[in-house]
């Protein structure tokens, strides 16, 4: 086939009413949170008092830590979804919820006593910490999988494990409103394997479904 | 020019595509050149650059420049092409304006594997491409030959454009 038939064949191809691809993630953000929250619903609920626990600081911390880890996640997988991407600036935001993790740890160490370090992050719960995130993050993984089919990213797989990053954030947001362990040793053990998780099966995830 | 392109103009369209495909050959050569490679693929990146493009126009951005995003794709479809033949790196190329700039002619006798491709494709599907665009048949002329109707061949056209995307990337393995 010559080059100009092909051109031929593509303008005589209708154009579509235009993709739009901020709208079609904003949808799929939607439908898989409804879809977490069912997850969310159905094995965790928020624990008992919860609005008494709202005011202190180590609870009302891991809310902070989730959105300012989902938010720049999630903008960077929609940036990164145009070819001609520039993310850089986005990416420095991805290291604030890191240094106000280490902080919080930091903190910690200094107001809790040496010998209570180690039950403090094993903590009671830390197995259904890595099943819950991940499980609640799946269906926003999925969702946002889907729209980004319609993206074109350069790097598929990197796009991937970002999308699984920002799932696992938006879990986080969620899981954490449950999850009885507020130590931010706990938090800053648990909730990055958790994300690790999310991270690895959305690269595959990228690679598999994003090449283009 | 494209966005007009997206509002429905199809003889822009056609014209733009032309002027990408002349200005994507250019880079294409220069690409292949440096990775040392001979000219058989060159079309071959063409015309992988022009289906993506075509397939992903919507994540243009009407308010950003067009000459970086359809860089971006050529660069990402040559390193394709370069890497179905065993070639691992080429060079990045800064100058890929002077190529919007000094577009190349199309090698008359250039033919590509889409050919091959083609064969791939529904025998209907595979049908309607060929009359519209080795014919030169119009969307109106196949509808009346096949005794379809025309949104029925513009659907039927859409489709097959998109399977022979997935066929090109299935080829790169």
């Amino acid at each position: 086939m010559r080059t100009s038939e092909l051109i031929a064949a593509l303008s005589a191809d209708p154009i579509p009413e235009p993709i739009r691809l901020g709208r079609r993630i904003a949808v799929a953000l939607v439908i898989g949170l409804v879809g977490a929250l069912a997850i969310y619903a159905l094995i965790c609920g928020p624990r008992p008092h919860f609005d008494e626990w709202l005011r202190t600081v180590r609870f009302d911390l891991k809310f902070v830590d989730s959105f300012a880890f989902a938010l720049p996640a999630l903008l960077l997988t929609l940036r990164l979804a145009r070819p001609d991407a520039r993310p850089r600036a986005l990416a420095l935001w991805l290291i604030a919820p890191l240094v106000l993790l280490a902080a919080s740890v930091v903190g910690e160490l200094i107001v809790v006593p040496r010998d209570e370090w180690l039950s403090r992050l094993v903590g009671q719960n830390s197995m259904f910490c890595m099943m819950a995130i991940p499980l609640m993050a799946a269906p926003i993984l999925a969702a946002l999988m889907v729209a980004l089919r319609a993206g074109a990213p350069l790097h598929p797989a990197l796009t991937g494990a970002l999308a699984g990053a920002a799932s696992a954030g938006l879990s986080a947001l969620l899981y954490a409103s449950h999850c009885p362990d507020d130590s931010p040793l706990f938090v800053a053990t648990w909730y990055p394997l958790a994300t690790l998780i999310c991270v690895g099966v959305g690269a595959l995830a990228g690679q598999r479904f994003l090449a283009w | 020019m494209m966005r007009a392109s997206i509002a429905g103009d199809e003889g822009a369209y056609r014209r733009l595509l032309e002027d990408l495909g002349r200005s994507v050959r250019g880079m294409a050569r220069a690409a292949f050149a440096r990775a040392g490679t001979g000219d058989a693929d060159i079309e071959d990146a063409v015309q992988e650059t022009l289906l993506a493009i075509h397939l992903k126009r919507h994540t243009w951005d009407a308010g950003q420049p067009l000459a970086p995003w359809v860089y971006a794709i050529a660069r990402h479809k040559v390193v394709d092409t370069l890497r179905r033949r065993g070639r691992r790196r080429i060079e990045p190329l800064e100058n890929f304006e002077e190529f919007l700039a000094a577009p190349e002619a199309e090698d008359p006798h250039a033919l590509s594997d889409a050919r091959k491709l083609l064969e791939t494709l529904a025998p209907r599907q595979r049908d309607i491409v060929t009359s519209i665009s080795l014919d030169g048949q119009s969307i109106a002329a196949t509808a009346k030959r096949l005794k379809m109707s025309e949104v029925a061949v513009r659907v039927a056209l859409h489709r097959a454009l998109k399977s022979l995307g997935a066929a090109w990337r299935r080829s790169i393995g």
